[in-house]
C-alpha cells in the first residue's frame, strides 16, 4: 500500500509540475508538450491507482494467449503492433511529401502542413518510430530466447515501451509546431533528448539484465549486434544533443558546438546512427531470424563474429563523407572516405553470410515467402553498402552531393534493407507471439512481397536517374564560363521522376497495408483457404507396380 | 591536453592500441578449439525447439 501511495503522489506531482510549467511556458510549442506530458502522467496516475486490471483489458483488446509463466512477451506484443502503426503512419507521410514534391500546392499553404515541417516527421516516423519499436521488441524477444531467461526488471520493460511512444509523440508534435533543434534526425529539442536518454538507459537495464540472468552460457551473436546498439545510440544521442537551453521553461536551445565541430559531431551521430540503429540493430534480427526461419544455423558463427567487429571498429570513423568539400578539413574528409571504402568488406561478409545460411535449401526462396523477403532485405543490405562506399569517393560525391541520388540511397537501404527484414520478423513473430498455427494468409505474404519490390525498384530508379541528371545539370557550363541551367529549370525537369517515385512510395505503402490485414486477420484467428504456396507434383497413373514384367528378384 | 598532442596520441598510440584490440579480436575467433564451440553457438537458437516445442 505505502508503494502504491508514493507511486500515485510522485506521478501526481509530475502532473502538478507539468501542469505549472504549461502555464508559465516561454512558447507554444513547450505549453503543448507539457500538456501531453501532464496528460500522460495524469492516464498513468489514473491507471496506477485504479482497482481495474488494465495488463488483463490490454491483453483482452489484443487477444493476447494467456501468460504462460515462460517468457515476458506482452511488451512485444504491444511493440509489434506498435510497430505495425508507426509503420503505416511514417509511410503515409513520406506519400505525401514525395507528392508535395510533385505538386507544391499539396503544402496547403499552411506552416503546419509545409514540406519542411512534414519531412522529419517521415524521417523520425519510419527511423525511429517503425524501426525503434521494431528493435525494442525483436530485442525484448531475441534476449529471452537466447539466453533462456525471462525478461529482467518487466515493470522497467514496460516503462521503456510506453516511455519510447511518449518520446515519439513529443518529436512528432514538436516537427508541426517547428520545435526543433535542426540537426538531421537528432529534430527532437532538448527536454525531450533528456526524456530519450532516461527511456534509453532503462532500456540498457533491461536488455543487459537479461543477459546478466542467463541460463545459457554463451551469449548468441544476435545479442552483441543489439548491445552495441544500444550503447552506442546511448553515446551518439547524449554527446551530440549536448545543448544548453535558452530558458528552462522553453523549447529553444542552443548547441554545445559550434561551425565545423557542430557539423563534424552531427554526422558522427548522422553516420552512426544509420550504422548502429539502421545497421547493427537489425543485423541482431538478421542473425536469429534469418536462421530461424531457414531452420539452418548461421552459415559462419566465425564470420559472424568477425563481421561483428569489423563493423562497429570501422563505422564509427565514416561519418565525415557526409561533409566533403566543406569547410572540415581535407585529412578529415579523406579519413571518412577511406573508412567508409573499407567498410564494403565487412558488409558485404555479413550479406554473405546471412544469404548462404540458405546454403543447401535455397528452394525455400520459391516455396516460403517470408524467406523471399529475407533474402531481398539481405540483398539490399549487400546493394547499399555497396552503394555508400561508393558515393562517399569524393569524385563520385561531388557528382551525387546534394542531389535525389543521395535520397535514392538511403531508401534502397531503409525500404529495402531495414523495411523488409522487418516486415519479415513481423510475419515469423505475429503467429507465434499470439498461439497461432499460422498466418491468415502465405499468399499474401507474397503479394506483399512483391508489391515493396516493385515499389522499392521504382523508388531507387528514378532517384538514380533524377539525382544524375540534377548533378549534372548543376554543374553544366557553357563555352561563354556561365552555368547553362538555372535552379528552377533543374526542379522542373524533376518532375517525372518525382511522380515514378510517389508511385514507388504508393507501392510499398499498398503493400504494408496487405500486412496490416495479414495480421489483423491472424490475432483475430483466421486462416484464409487458399492453395499451397508449393504442391509436390504426384503423377496417381505411375503410381503403381509395372504390370506384365516380373519384379526383379531380390539378390542372393 | 591539446588540440595538437590528442591528435598526435590518436594517430600514433592510439591508432596502435584500436589496431592491436581489433587484431586479437579477430585472432580470438581462429583460437584452436574454436570451431567446435562456434557450431555449437550456432546451433543453439534450436535447442529450444526441443526441450519445451
Amino acid at each position: 500500500m505505502d508503494t502504491l501511495l508514493l507511486k500515485a503522489s510522485g506521478w501526481l506531482a509530475i502532473v502538478f509540475l507539468a501542469f505549472i510549467a504549461m502555464v508559465l511556458a516561454a512558447d507554444a510549442g513547450f505549453a503543448v508538450h507539457m500538456a501531453i506530458i501532464a496528460l500522460a502522467a495524469g492516464i498513468t496516475l489514473w491507471v496506477t491507482i485504479n482497482k481495474a486490471d488494465y495488463a488483463a483489458i490490454g491483453r483482452g483488446i489484443l487477444k493476447a494467449p494467456a501468460d504462460p509463466g515462460t517468457y515476458d512477451d506482452d511488451p512485444i506484443r504491444w511493440g509489434v503492433i506498435a510497430t505495425i502503426f508507426w509503420g503505416i503512419a511514417g509511410l503515409t507521410v513520406g506519400l505525401i511529401i514525395a507528392l508535395q514534391l510533385a505538386f507544391p500546392v499539396l503544402n496547403l499553404n499552411n506552416e503546419f502542413t509545409t514540406f519542411g515541417r512534414l519531412r522529419p516527421l517521415h524521417t523520425s516516423a519510419v527511423i525511429f518510430a517503425f524501426g525503434g519499436n521494431a528493435l525494442i521488441a525483436t530485442s525484448y524477444y531475441v534476449v529471452q530466447r537466447t539466453c533462456r531467461a525471462r525478461l529482467a526488471f518487466p515493470g522497467l520493460a514496460r516503462f521503456v515501451f510506453w516511455g519510447y511512444q511518449l518520446f515519439i509523440v513529443l518529436a512528432a508534435t514538436g516537427y508541426l509546431m517547428g520545435v526543433t533543434q535542426s540537426k538531421e534526425y537528432a529534430e527532437p529539442e532538448w527536454y525531450v533528448d533528456l526524456w530519450l536518454t532516461i527511456v534509453w538507459l532503462c532500456y540498457a537495464a533491461v536488455f543487459i539484465g537479461t543477459i546478466v540472468r542467463r541460463s545459457e552460457p554463451h551469449i548468441y551473436v544476435a545479442n552483441w549486434f543489439y548491445l552495441s546498439f544500444i550503447l552506442t545510440i546511448a553515446m551518439l544521442h547524449v554527446v551530440n544533443g549536448l545543448s544548453m537551453p535558452v530558458s528552462l521553461l522553453g523549447s529553444k536551445s542552443y548547441a554545445a558546438f559550434a561551425g565545423v565541430q557542430d557539423a563534424l559531431t552531427q554526422w558522427w551521430y548522422g553516420h552512426n546512427a544509420v550504422g548502429f540503429f539502421l545497421t547493427a540493430g537489425f543485423l541482431a534480427m538478421m542473425y536469429y531470424f534469418v536462421p530461424k526461419q531457414a531452420e539452418r544455423p548461421v552459415y559462419s558463427y566465425r564470420l559472424s563474429i568477425i563481421h561483428f567487429w569489423s563493423l562497429i571498429f570501422l563505422y564509427i570513423w565514416a561519418g565525415p563523407h557526409h561533409l566533403h568539400y566543406t569547410a572540415l578539413p581535407d585529412w578529415a574528409q579523406t579519413l571518412g572516405m577511406v573508412f567508409s571504402v573499407v567498410l564494403w568488406m565487412p558488409s558485404w561478409g555479413g550479406m554473405i553470410n546471412g544469404l548462404m545460411t540458405l546454403n543447401g535449401a535455397w528452394d525455400k526462396i520459391r516455396t516460403d515467402p517470408i524467406i523471399r523477403m529475407m533474402v531481398l532485405a539481405l540483398a539490399f543490405y549487400g546493394m547499399s553498402t555497396f552503394e555508400g562506399p561508393m558515393m562517399s569517393i569524393k569524385a563520385v560525391n561531388s557528382l551525387s552531393h546534394y542531389t535525389d541520388w543521395t535520397i535514392g540511397h538511403v531508401h534502397s537501404g531503409a525500404l529495402g534493407w531495414n523495411g523488409m527484414i522487418t516486415f519479415a520478423c513481423l510475419y515469423y513473430l505475429v503467429p507465434r507471439l499470439w498461439g497461432k498455427q499460422r498466418l491468415y494468409s502465405l499468399r499474401m505474404v507474397n503479394w506483399h512481397f512483391w508489391l515493396a519490390t516493385l515499389g522499392i525498384v521504382l523508388y531507387a530508379a528514378s532517384m538514380w536517374v533524377a539525382g544524375i541528371m540534377q548533378g549534372l545539370m548543376w554543374r553544366e557550363y557553357g563555352d561563354d564560363g556561365y552555368l547553362v541551367y538555372a535552379f528552377s529549370e533543374v526542379v522542373s525537369a524533376m518532375l517525372p521522376m518525382y511522380l515514378i517515385r510517389a508511385t514507388g512510395g504508393l507501392l510499398y505503402l499498398a503493400g504494408a497495408i496487405v500486412l496490416v490485414y495479414n495480421v489483423w486477420m491472424t490475432i483475430a484467428g483466421k486462416q484464409r483457404d487458399e492453395k499451397p504456396m508449393t504442391e509436390t507434383p504426384h503423377n496417381e497413373e505411375l503410381d503403381k507396380p509395372i504390370v506384365g514384367k516380373p519384379a526383379i528378384a531380390p539378390a542372393e | 591536453m591539446s588540440y595538437e598532442a590528442l591528435r598526435h596520441f590518436a594517430d600514433s598510440w592510439g591508432l596502435l592500441f584500436l589496431g592491436m584490440v581489433f587484431l586479437t579480436m579477430i585472432g580470438w575467433t581462429f583460437r584452436p578449439g574454436s570451431g567446435r564451440k562456434h557450431n555449437e553457438a550456432a546451433h543453439m537458437i534450436f535447442e529450444e525447439d526441443h526441450d519445451d516445442g
